[in-house]
């Protein structure tokens, strides 16, 4: 079993009458991917690209079982829309929309918190790329085709920058578990500990690859779970060293305001907690593979 | 997008923030204007630059005449203030605020900050004011007092008391305090703020609570839904190559080096910047064109870095995710024929069709240099740079 999602979870798209939307929701289902859906308030009852559209996910969840979301709305709409999946009974959720406004998220944040554990939604992104178990599903805009099926788990913040990683590992052979984008900005819905606490319980995952870039303390409570709860090698690599400090590099979220937010000061703290850290972003794929014991 | 000072307490002020009487000015004569119109007999004179450090470098002048108010303004208008927070390039002083002194009894420090440990609102409060937060975190951490706000109710009177009673004010005082902060709680968050710091925050001898400083930064993504904050926007104080960049929808952040970056993905593009510094150079800028990379994109992406003279070569890193390599490989040879760069240009394609991606830009003509891996990318790119200088050189020996 691959974390998040797999081949029969059944997904609706929020906003899937968009153009972007209407895009990569076909090309999920040409990869596989269980699309059962959408939902577009006041379009109920119109299909895209045979799945049919509800007023609200409530309808949505009631009609198709749906478990899963895609969220693709705007960024003023977004943060509602969320809610909407968490209030639904939608168990995962992806929001991929870039630009939601910072303290939308901190209300999003504290309304999933209503829910008893249990019962609450897993958030990831906004603002990232997505999540994809190769050869079963994927939930986002990645392209799936430079992903391997195989044991590395990878969690990161950038979109890109993550392709760059599952292309290098393909290059050498290497397959990936599951590719989860965590996303760019400030206050996210999961964090890279959520995540590795993930790898570290699932049976495919046998080495995990972390991406971080400056800003933020995720990295640095990574590096604090690394070390007292993962059994498993970690590999990380840190975007930003060329960073200056207090300026946002494009992420809202990659911006250094405090001690321990640079990217040589998570390159130390995630290597004192035993992490290998590829010091170029071209070796992260061969880092994995030394560590994994392949000839890089 | 950050506002002035005057802006910042005009706003707080609106939320019940106490500020002491002021005036804004566009002219030396003016400010003396304004020093007569507001009586007293002492004025503090302030630059209004978007930088802190304001004071150290000249900016703030304490004046006790209208003569005194005209001669430090001509000192101060036209000039570019460098304060450890501008870079060396500084910022003009365009307007200068006029405020009536006020007799000081304490200096506290007062912060409001998206945490993002708690995903909340944080107060970072100080006994010592006027003092930078990063200077009070090193010398006197013990000083600093937090607290996190509960996004469903806000801040409450007893948090704001707690926090009062922590910094040593006294009983009269707390209820001022409280209204205070309670202020500058709800304007950062009915307005979309990411930053409040109100540094002094002073106790004035006859009990009154002013904010004698005040710097706002709002959330660029919030900015839809308050088209009054959008308003305080001041170009002046931002770099231009970011103010084009911003204007034509794409993530630019300026920096020293030579080497210009055009990149898809804001974590690729830092990347990219890294590999350079690994290779031996310095990247000129960081820019994000976005996932899509279309040609259009690509042009502006180009006349954007090459409007930074201190570029000596471009090196384009694009990975076609959804898009493929042979689109992109167009785009830039469009974006090349259109801008006709007199420099070297990197291009490296990673990702769907990069074969038919590379075959065009090969066929182009064109006098693009080509990479396979980011370190190729980098390495070439540095070589590029490196070889166009020693020819320079070897010119300027010639002549």
């Amino acid at each position: 079993m691959s974390i998040l999602l797999n081949r029969d979870t059944r997904v609706i798209v929020q906003g899937i009458t968009g153009r972007m939307a209407r895009f990569h929701t076909k090309d999920m289902l040409a990869y596989g991917t269980n699309i059962v859906g959408g939902v577009v308030p006041g379009k109920g009852g119109e299909t895209v690209e045979g799945a049919p559209v509800f007023d609200t996910v409530k309808d949505a969840v009631a009609a198709t079982g749906a478990e899963a979301s895609l969220v693709f709305v705007p960024p003023p709409f977004a943060g509602d829309s969320i809610m909407e999946a968490a209030d639904g009974g939608i168990r995962y959720c992806v929001c991929i929309t870039d630009g939601i406004p910072a303290q939308d998220m901190i209300r999003v944040k504290r309304y999933m918190m209503r829910y008893p554990r249990e019962r609450r939604m897993v958030l990831t992104g906004p603002n990232c790329a997505g999540t994809i178990s190769p050869g079963k599903a994927l939930l986002g805009i990645m392209p799936g085709h430079i992903y391997l099926s195989g044991p590395v788990g990878i969690v990161g913040r950038s979109g890109t920058l993550g392709y760059e990683a599952a292309a290098q590992l393909k290059e050498l052979g290497i397959g990936v578990s599951t590719s989860v984008g965590i996303g760019g900005d400030p206050i996210n819905g999961s964090s890279f500990r959520d995540m590795l606490e993930r790898f570290e319980q699932d049976d495919e995952t046998e080495v995990i690859c972390l991406i971080g870039e400056i800003g933020g303390p995720q990295e640095a409570e990574a590096a604090e779970y690394i070390r007292d709860h993962v059994t498993k090698p970690v590999v990380a690599y840190v975007a930003g060293l060329t960073a200056p400090k207090g300026r946002t590099m494009g992420h809202a979220g990659a911006i250094i305001s405090a001690f321990g937010e640079s990217a040589s000061e998570k390159v130390e703290i995630l290597s004192a907690a035993g992490v290998t850290v590829a010091e170029n972003p071209a070796v992260i794929g061969a880092t994995v593979a030394r560590v994994m014991g392949h000839a890089a | 997008m950050d506002i002035h000072e005057y802006q910042a307490k005009e706003v707080l002020s609106n939320f019940g923030v106490g500020t002491a009487p002021g005036a804004l000015a566009y002219s030396p004569e003016q400010a003396a204007y304004r020093g007569r119109e507001l009586g007293g007999e002492k004025w503090v004179v302030k630059a209004q630059v978007h930088a802190g450090g304001r004071g150290k470098a000249g900016g703030v002048k304490i004046c006790e005449s209208e003569h005194d108010i005209q001669a430090a303004c001509e000192d101060m208008f036209g000039r570019k203030l460098v304060t450890h927070q501008t870079g060396p390039e500084g910022k003009g002083i365009y307007r200068v605020y006029v405020e009536a002194a006020v007799p000081i009894e304490r200096e506290i420090y007062l912060g409001l900050v998206l945490d993002r440990t708690s995903q909340r609102v944080m107060i970072v409060a100080s006994s010592e004011g006027g003092m930078e937060i990063e200077e009070i975190s090193a010398e006197r951490p013990d000083s600093i007092v937090r607290s996190n706000v509960e996004p469903a109710v806000g801040l409450q009177d007893f948090q704001a008391r707690e926090i009062a009673f922590k910094l040593g004010l006294e009983a009269a005082l707390i209820p001022q305090m409280v209204r205070t902060l309670k202020g500058c709680y709800r304007a950062f968050r009915d307005l979309d703020a990411t930053m409040v710091e109100v540094n002094p925050l002073v106790v004035t001898s006859d009990n009154r609570i002013l904010a004698l400083d005040a710097k706002m930064t709002f959330d660029d993504n919030a900015l839809f839904r308050h088209p009054q904050i959008s308003e305080l926007r001041d170009k002046s104080q931002e770099d231009p190559r970011e103010s084009r960049a911003a204007d034509r929808g794409l993530s630019y952040v300026g920096l020293d080096g030579n080497i210009g970056c055009i990149v898809n993905g804001a974590g690729l593009a830092m990347a990219t910047m890294d590999t350079i510094k690994l290779a031996g150079g310095e990247p000129a800028n960081f820019l994000d064109i976005g996932g899509g990379a279309t040609p259009e994109r690509v042009v502006k992406a180009f006349r954007l870095v090459m409007s930074d003279d201190k570029v000596q070569a471009v090196l384009v890193n694009i990975f076609a995710g959804i898009n493929r390599c042979d689109w992109v490989a167009e785009g830039v040879v469009q974006a090349l024929r259109e801008v006709q760069p007199d420099l070297p240009v990197i291009v490296r394609l990673a990702g769907t069709n990069v074969e038919e991606g590379q075959k065009i830009l090969a066929k182009s003509g064109l006098p693009i240099i080509r990479a396979g891996t980011l370190t190729e990318a980098a390495e070439r790119a540095v070589g590029a740079w490196q070889n166009d200088l020693t020819q320079a050189t070897r010119m300027r020996a010639v002549t």
